[in-house]
């Protein structure tokens, strides 16, 4: 190994050391303080807000899955008319980001949504028949973002699945239940574990839901931004070390049930044929319960728009809003205090994207060598880390860290500049960006590479006329999700954000909060146009 | 006497050009039966409607005189080693071929009863194995373990030689022989080597365009081929018309068919001129072009002649195919 690329290497360790790990260490060391726990151990409210954090993100992984797996089972086995496109569109709550969903459940199903207000209506009622409040409220929330992991992941398992297997399994004189249970199920293992342990992580960290309608009922994501607003820095901070700590645990514990045996079918198999419903009665169901499933994903999306078309004050008690119009986006647009967050949004999604993606093409050119680098390991894992912990606690860690100015230990006063929340955004899309360029760089043959140096291109000109070229889908598609993920974040912003620098979602917030909800569901549709159109771009080949 | 599987009528269209069937075969309890054919030729799907994962459009399976039409694969009864043998990868060698008796026995039968199948293929004491540990050949052989322990009525090959290197494949052929004659297991097999389908096939099914040419032993099909295609698709053989074809003793209007090793060089007979020579060890190719332009191959001596030269050619029995003036 040629001493630059070692340095090279080393100095990466050392920088992605400073982003990830250090203000984790910043973290615990802070927690270590004596007297930090005692709140901590002594109030029932953080034991409560701990173990509901745990039995909800438990609680989603079962109904993720409850929904999601039947789902892909209909979808990639059976064939009835609308397949394809309802197929796609039951997808998509993946691609929008999560504030908007729990935004547009909030106007579709809240206390004073189109269905409470219809209820209502309808049965001559004083009152909003129901409070979308609680754990039933972010459960609800979880299962309708959180299915669509168990649904494509199962999906992506079924359509690997070796038919001749089950040929085999019925030729042996199992039946339809046996097969399922014992060669179905068992080869799609693998799948079903990557999904339980994405929802696990995913709801582990969920703060916009338990933030909206979690009211009196806390989990610890929530629990942790309302110790910091309340000036309980010691607290926050042990908080956000036992969040991490949970978050380790589930994530060691379920990898251990992933279990190691690769399930790979010997020889080419064949591919799986779809059956088509023969039976009238049971396709109509299928395809009308198809229908329905895409109506009610797409109906807080569609209600988003129509809030963001309701002006403001002209809809009272009416069920339907009397008066539509574009006056809303129109302000949007008018007024620079308005238009900023977007901008705002706009500028740090692609300058923390195109840092992410810098470090981790940084990482693929030093790692593409076939010969094992010393730092290999620590670097894929120090670029993997910020993904097996939750947005809140990277946002607290980064906070801790760069308030101090002590250039000695590379801490200086980030809190309160408009850096620190790109910073953020960047230390998080690490790990998206990351798994994309390294994944194109080992689908890179080596042989290019030297083809190119035997015509004569130097390192600067392969990199540039070969490989770059090469990495493109991947660039795209790491970039694409990276970016959408910063522009519509919650989660690290309401940590970080200062008044130069606020995010769309945080101008949603405020202005739900004085009741300017048309504003927030214009807000709302631009962020989900935008992030269609950059992960539309992004999956482009 | 009834055949013991019987297959009457088996048709399947998959769409409006292709159709497989009618077919009718009647096989003996024991018998080995080889189904051969160009791909294409609906081999492997008469081999998946007797298996039940088609559904036939018309016709019906009998075994032992019981209709099995309609009965799903599950409850048929028939054994089925798959091309690329579908060996479960979750389940070691063991759980592999205990999966068909698993709902039967008690847990000390059916260890008894894998053990004694793993012994049958030669691979005892391989139960706590992963499949993924096997080399092709034991593999191949695991499969044949797990179909043969539920002790199925018939027993279902799908080119079951395919996915192993030529060097094995030969031996391989002759322990399958071996093995199934042990077991006295009534077998259908596909392929599409015609070496494959005589060495080990008691009979053979010729399968063309989802049509049966013909079902006979071996010798049969070699030396009295039902049809053109069966003598072309069988062995070498030289196809005449014509001036050619009466040459060789065919009547006015007559195309004729000629095995290689049924021509010979002698002093006068068909003229023609000697192109190429593949030399095989015992024997040669040689590739000649008749006078009318028609060219064929003489299978002879290394030595009996040379290229460009000039010969002429008998035939020494006018076997294989005729077809009649139309």
């Amino acid at each position: 190994m040629s001493r630059r690329r070692y340095l090279g290497e080393l100095a990466l360790t050392l920088l992605l050391g400073w982003l990830v790990l250090y203000p984790i260490a910043i973290l615990a060391l802070e927690a270590a303080a004596p007297g930090a726990w005692r709140d901590f151990v002594g109030r029932p409210g953080e034991w409560r807000a701990l173990w509901a954090t745990i039995w909800i993100s438990v609680a989603s992984v079962a109904l993720a899955a409850v929904i999601g797996v039947p789902l892909a089972f209909l979808f990639e086995w059976l064939e009835f008319p609308g397949r394809r496109t309802l197929g796609s569109l039951i997808a998509l709550p993946a691609v929008l980001p999560p504030f908007v969903g729990v935004i547009a459940f909030l106007f579709l199903y809240g206390e004073s949504g189109f269905v409470a207000r219809a209820v209502q209506a309808l049965f001559g009622l004083e009152q909003s028949p129901w409070r979308l409040q609680g754990a039933a409220a972010i459960l609800l929330v979880h299962a309708y973002s959180m299915y669509v992991y168990f649904y494509l992941f199962t999906r992506a398992g079924l359509a690997k699945l070796d038919w001749s297997m089950l040929e085999a399994a019925q030729a042996l004189g199992a039946g339809r239940w046996a097969t399922l249970r014992r060669v179905t199920l068992p080869l799609i293992r693998p799948s079903l574990a990557g999904a339980t342990l994405l929802v696990f992580m995913t709801a582990l960290g969920s703060f916009s839901a338990p933030y909206v309608f979690g009211g009196g009922f806390r989990v610890m994501t929530t629990q942790i931004v309302a110790s910091k607003l309340n000036g309980e820095l010691a607290l926050a901070t042990v908080e956000t070390v036992v969040l991490a700590v949970v978050a380790i645990v589930g994530l060691a514990l379920l990898r251990r049930g992933e279990g190691e045996d690769i399930l790979v079918a010997l020889g080419k198999g064949t591919a799986p044929r779809r059956r088509p419903i023969r039976r009238a009665g049971v396709r109509g169901l299928a395809t009308a319960a198809g229908w329905l499933f895409a109506v009610l994903l797409l109906l807080p999306h569609l209600t988003l728009l129509l809030v963001s078309l309701v002006p403001y004050g002209s809809w009272t008690t009416e069920t339907l809003p009397p008066v539509l119009s574009l006056v809303n986006y129109r302000r949007l647009f008018a007024e620079p205090a308005r238009l900023e967050p977007l901008l705002n949004s706009g500028w740090m999604a692609a300058v923390s994207t195109l840092g992410a993606v810098a470090l981790a093409l940084v990482a693929g050119e030093l790692l593409r060598r076939r010969s094992p680098g010393a730092w290999r390991h620590p670097i894929e894992s120090l670029l993997a880390l910020p993904w097996a912990l939750p947005g809140t606690v990277f946002a607290i860690a980064l906070a801790a860290t760069f308030s101090v100015h002590s250039p000695l230990t590379l801490r200086w006063v980030l809190v309160g500049s408009v850096t620190l929340l790109p910073l953020a955004y960047l230390v998080r899309n690490l790990p998206v960006t990351g798994r994309a360029v390294l994944a194109g760089y080992r689908q890179l043959d080596p042989a290019l590479e030297e083809a190119a140096a035997s015509l004569g291109a130097g390192r600067w000109a392969t990199f540039r006329r070969v490989t770059l070229p090469l990495l493109k889908p991947a660039l795209a598609a790491g970039g694409s999700l990276a970016f959408v993920a910063a522009l519509g974040d919650f989660v690290t912003s309401i940590v970080l954000y200062t008044y130069d620098n606020r995010p769309i979602s945080i101008e949603i917030m405020s202005s739900l909060r004085v009741s300017e909800l048309g504003v927030a569901g214009a807000f709302g549709v631009i962020l989900m146009l935008a992030s269609a159109l950059v992960l539309g771009i992004g999956a482009r080949r | 006497m009834s055949a013991f599987l019987e297959v009457v009528e088996l048709a399947k269209q998959w769409s409006h050009t292709v159709t497989v069937g009618p077919i009718s075969l009647g096989i003996g309890r024991g018998e080995i039966v080889a189904l051969l054919g160009p791909s294409g030729s609906g081999k492997t799907t008469v081999l998946r409607l007797l298996a039940g994962f088609e559904t036939p459009d018309a016709g019906r399976i009998a075994v032992e005189g019981e209709d099995v039409t309609g009965v799903p694969p599950a409850r048929r009864r028939f054994g089925m080693v798959f091309q690329h043998y579908a060996l479960f990868p979750h389940l070691d060698v063991g759980e592999n071929v205990a999966f068909g008796l698993a709902a039967s026995g008690e847990r000390g039968a059916v260890m008894a009863k894998v053990a004694q199948v793993l012994a049958l293929v030669d691979l005892a004491s391989f139960e706590r194995r992963k499949v993924q540990e096997l080399s092709g050949g034991q593999q191949q052989r695991v499969a044949l373990a797990r179909a043969l322990a539920p002790e199925p009525r018939v027993l279902l090959l799908d080119e079951p030689l395919s996915n192993l290197d030529p060097a094995l494949r030969e031996r391989t052929r002759r322990e399958l022989r071996a093995l199934i004659q042990r077991v006295g297991i009534t077998t259908l097999f596909v392929t599409h080597e015609q070496e494959e389908a005589f060495d080990l096939g008691d009979r053979v099914a010729v399968l063309n365009g989802g049509r049966l040419e013909q079902l006979g032993t071996p010798d049969e099909l070699y030396e009295r081929p039902a049809s053109l295609f069966v003598a072309t698709f069988v062995g070498r053989a030289n196809v005449f018309r014509g001036r050619a074809a009466r040459a060789f003793g065919g009547r006015e209007g007559e195309t004729i068919v000629v095995r290689p090793e049924r021509l010979r060089f002698a002093d006068a007979g068909f003229p023609g001129v000697v192109r190429e020579r593949r030399y095989t060890g015992p024997a040669a190719f040689f590739l000649v072009e008749g006078d009318d332009g028609v060219r064929f191959e003489v299978q002879a001596e290394p030595d009996a002649a040379t290229v460009g030269q000039r010969v002429y050619v008998q035939a020494a029995r006018t076997t294989g195919f005729v077809e009649p003036a139309p």
